[in-house]
């Protein structure tokens, strides 16, 4: 038994009672799952690696939630977090990802062929698409729990793998610790610098000790594949570029995932991945396929149409302002992205967001003409 | 804990080197202290309630430092910190606490009748005077590390203990969670409501865990004297009052002390104390007395001259502005008080605040007068 657990067995001299948190205010999954009975039963467990159950919930209590959005108010701290915490991760994830039962099986498909179109959204109205997604790397444990040692040595082998990469995903590694001036300037023009965590619901879990030691950004010559190391999961993987070509974006996203999946292989250290969790991450939301592909479109006349939500919901689409999560959009230019991450595979999020950034287009020029789009709603995806 | 690096045993089958923290950027005691042979040496260690020499250290890794202030750059989690990890202790206190050595003894004396004046300071200079110390409770962990279970048994024992006061000193307790708009009104115009910690020095240790459960702040109805309770440290005992009577203050500040320590015996609590280190509290600065004891007082010309810093040296005065640490002093009012905490008693380092500030408060007059101030030079306390 790890050996850093005694204060778990030291809360254990109080009672339940005394131990369960006040959720009283709280709105996040994990507030609607956690009962007395359940932290009772969990609190004395931890992973091989120490992790507890008040690990687990730290973010969650810290952050009793948002009005609008459901947060999920909890972490992994490494791949068994998962499986010891069971009781608690599943209901969760049932309730995060529509429905998704402890025996399904999720499918994963990341053969960009089987894509159908996507290389012609309008570029009158999509200015930009993107499809990102994270991975976790066998062995080490995740950021909110990772020792600085661990950290490192994610990142000497990330480093190693990505900068064996070549034609079209030639590229270079910045560390955020040994930046210059000239090149964090630039980063920050091109829109890939990432800051020092500053949402509560990410420096609550730990994820931001040690910063920056060990982090860092790699990005292709081109500009338009981009890797983070070490931020909420230990790599993040970009693919983006201006313009409505996302079968191209979603193409390189693809074959770069791959090799680089390859050469982690090579070296023992696949990526952390279950036939029914899929791609194991940080967060239990980011679960499946972790992917985010999206797009910025123009939609100043159907974004004002009052059935603006539903045609999102039914397309299993979600929208957010140009500036990520919880910004507003800014001149009618919307961040339209997949809902879903487990239980539909990547290529199927990605139809769904090409189909129906599609229809969308569609019903914004008939908006334009003055023409209603009532014939055009769809059924529920 | 998110902060508790509780996987200690999975660290160490990293080098040290690969462990040991990149302090190359930091201005802080600890960083100043802590080399790789003394990270190798303490890194497997850890207090009965497992606390660990990176939960010891995180803040200060977390927090580079400040160009102008000298952070301390660690805390203690529990009494047996700075017993265990002395080795990295011990040099820290030395060089904060003006030499003081592993051998040497404190002295603890609050007994009001041994200072001498301090009834008088000039009410036309000292517009306010404040004596604050801490306590921690023997038996539970410190804020970094102790539990929502430990949190609370303090609270409890705190409000019970509190309760029980009476005279001039009884009050009533208001615990943040559910605190009405009025209350919470009032004491912000009374200046004694503490807000959830935002620096993240605090942060960074994990102190402001499960806010604000557990939480909450005792004044008397006179609202001259007021305690928080477990904000950074179990207990924060503050007695204040307009104009310069510090005599009163510190009277009243003694009698209270002595009473809230003998009410927590009856309930087979102490404080933690010892001989060498005095009160044992969270950060390593406040050991000793923990005390600091100050005015609000202008000294508008005193402050613009030139040997306004060498006088306070002398003196072992700090200044501050009215907002406390870190602010700038508005309208040539300045907060005075004591520099040290470790080494001298509680009413020795009263007495350098009521014999310093009678000194000051002269040397503003003489400014004024357009006289000279050289001849009240002091010598080097």
């Amino acid at each position: 038994m790890p050996f850093g657990n005694t204060h778990n067995n030291f809360k254990l001299n109080y009672k339940v009672e005394e131990e369960y948190p006040d959720l009283s205010q709280h709105n996040n999954h994990m507030a609607k799952v956690l009962t007395k009975e359940m932290y009772g039963k969990l609190r004395d467990k931890q992973t091989p690696s120490g992790y507890t159950l008040d690990d687990v919930i730290q973010t969650g209590v810290d952050n009793p939630g948002h009005p609008f959005i459901m947060t999920v108010g909890c972490v992994a701290g490494d791949e068994e977090s998962y499986e010891v915490f069971k009781d608690l991760l599943d209901p969760i994830i049932s309730d995060r990802h529509g429905g998704y039962s402890p025996n399904d099986v999720h499918k994963t498909d990341l053969n960009f062929e089987n894509l159908k179109g996507g290389d012609d959204l309008d570029p009158n109205y999509v200015l930009s698409s993107r499809v990102r997604t994270g991975r976790s790397i066998k062995g080490f444990t995740l950021p909110p729990h990772n020792s600085r040692g661990e950290r490192r040595i994610i990142e000497k082998l990330s480093v190693e793998a990505l900068t064996s990469l070549d034609g079209e995903f030639k590229g270079k590694y910045y560390p955020l610790k040994s930046m210059t001036d000239a090149e964090q300037e630039q980063l920050i023009a091109d829109h890939f610098l990432f800051d020092k965590p500053v949402s509560p619901l990410l420096t609550c879990a730990g994820m931001a000790r040690d910063w920056p030691d060990a982090r860092g950004i790699w990005h292709n010559d081109n500009k338009t594949f981009l890797v983070w190391v070490n931020e909420e999961d230990h790599l993040r993987v970009i693919s983006m570029q201006k313009g409505g070509n996302m079968r191209e974006v979603f193409k390189r996203f693809c074959v770069g995932l791959q090799k680089i999946e390859e050469i982690f292989k090579k070296h023992n250290h696949g990526f952390m991945w279950n036939k029914h969790l899929g791609y194991i991450l940080t967060c239990p939301s980011n679960l499946g396929t972790g992917l985010r592909g999206g797009v910025h479109v123009k939609l100043p006349k159907l974004s004002t149409h009052p059935k603006f939500e539903e045609i999102l919901t039914r397309l299993r689409l979600q929208k957010r302002g140009t500036g990520g999560v919880d910004t507003a959009s800014v001149g009618g230019v919307f961040d339209i992205s997949n809902a879903d991450r487990l239980g539909s595979s990547e290529v199927e999020q990605v139809q769904m967001v090409v189909d129906g950034v599609k229809l969308m287009v569609e019903m914004e020029k008939k908006l334009e003409k003055g023409e209603a789009i009532d014939s055009m709603i769809p059924a529920q995806k | 804990m998110p902060f508790g690096n509780t996987h200690n045993k999975m660290k160490m089958n990293y080098s040290a080197e690969q462990e040991f923290p990149d302090l190359s950027q930091h201005n802080n005691h600890m960083a100043k202290v802590l080399t790789p042979e003394m990270y190798a040496q303490l890194r497997d260690k850890e207090t009965p309630s497992g606390f660990t020499l990176d939960d010891v250290i995180q803040t200060g890794v977390d927090n580079p430092g400040h160009p102008f202030i000298m952070t301390v750059g660690c805390v203690a989690g529990d009494e047996e910190t700075y017993e265990v990890f002395r080795d990295l202790m011990d040099p820290i206190i030395e060089d904060r606490h003006g030499g003081y050595k592993p051998d040497d003894k404190h002295k603890t004396d609050l007994d009001p009748e041994n200072l001498q004046g301090g009834d008088d300071l000039d009410p036309n200079y000292v517009l306010s005077s404040r004596v604050r110390t801490g306590r921690s409770i023997r038996g539970f962990c410190l804020p970094p590390h102790c539990s929502r279970g430990e949190r609370r048994a303090i609270e409890d024992l705190s409000i019970q203990s509190l309760d029980a006061l009476d005279g001039d000193l009884k009050g009533r307790y208001y615990a943040l969670k559910n605190m009405t708009e009025e209350e919470q009104q009032q004491l912000i115009d009374d200046h004694f409501l503490f807000d959830k910690p935002v620096s993240p020095l605090l942060l960074a240790s994990g102190m402001a865990r499960d806010w604000p459960d557990g939480r909450g702040i005792w004044h008397n109805d006179n609202k001259t004297f007021l305690v928080w309770v477990n904000e950074e440290d179990h207990l924060r005992v503050i007695s204040m009052q307009k104009g310069g009577n510090m005599r009163e203050v510190f009277t009243r500040f003694c009698t209270g002390l002595t009473k809230i320590e003998s009410l927590f015996k009856e309930r087979s609590h102490e404080f933690m104390w010892n001989e060498h280190l005095g009160y044992v509290l969270t950060c390593p600065s406040n050991l000793g007395t923990g005390l600091r004891a100050g005015v609000h007082v202008k000294l508008p010309n005193l402050s613009k001259h030139e040997l306004f810093g060498e006088v306070l040296k002398r003196l072992r005065l700090q200044k501050r502005g009215t907002g406390g640490v870190d602010t700038a002093a508005v309208g040539g009012v300045f907060d005075i008080s004591n520099a040290d905490r470790l080494g001298f008693s509680e009413v020795e380092l009263v007495q350098m605040v009521v014999d310093g500030v009678n000194l000051l408060v002269d040397m503003e007059k003489r400014l004024e007068a357009g006289d000279a101030v050289d001849d009240l030079m002091p010598e080097q306390k």
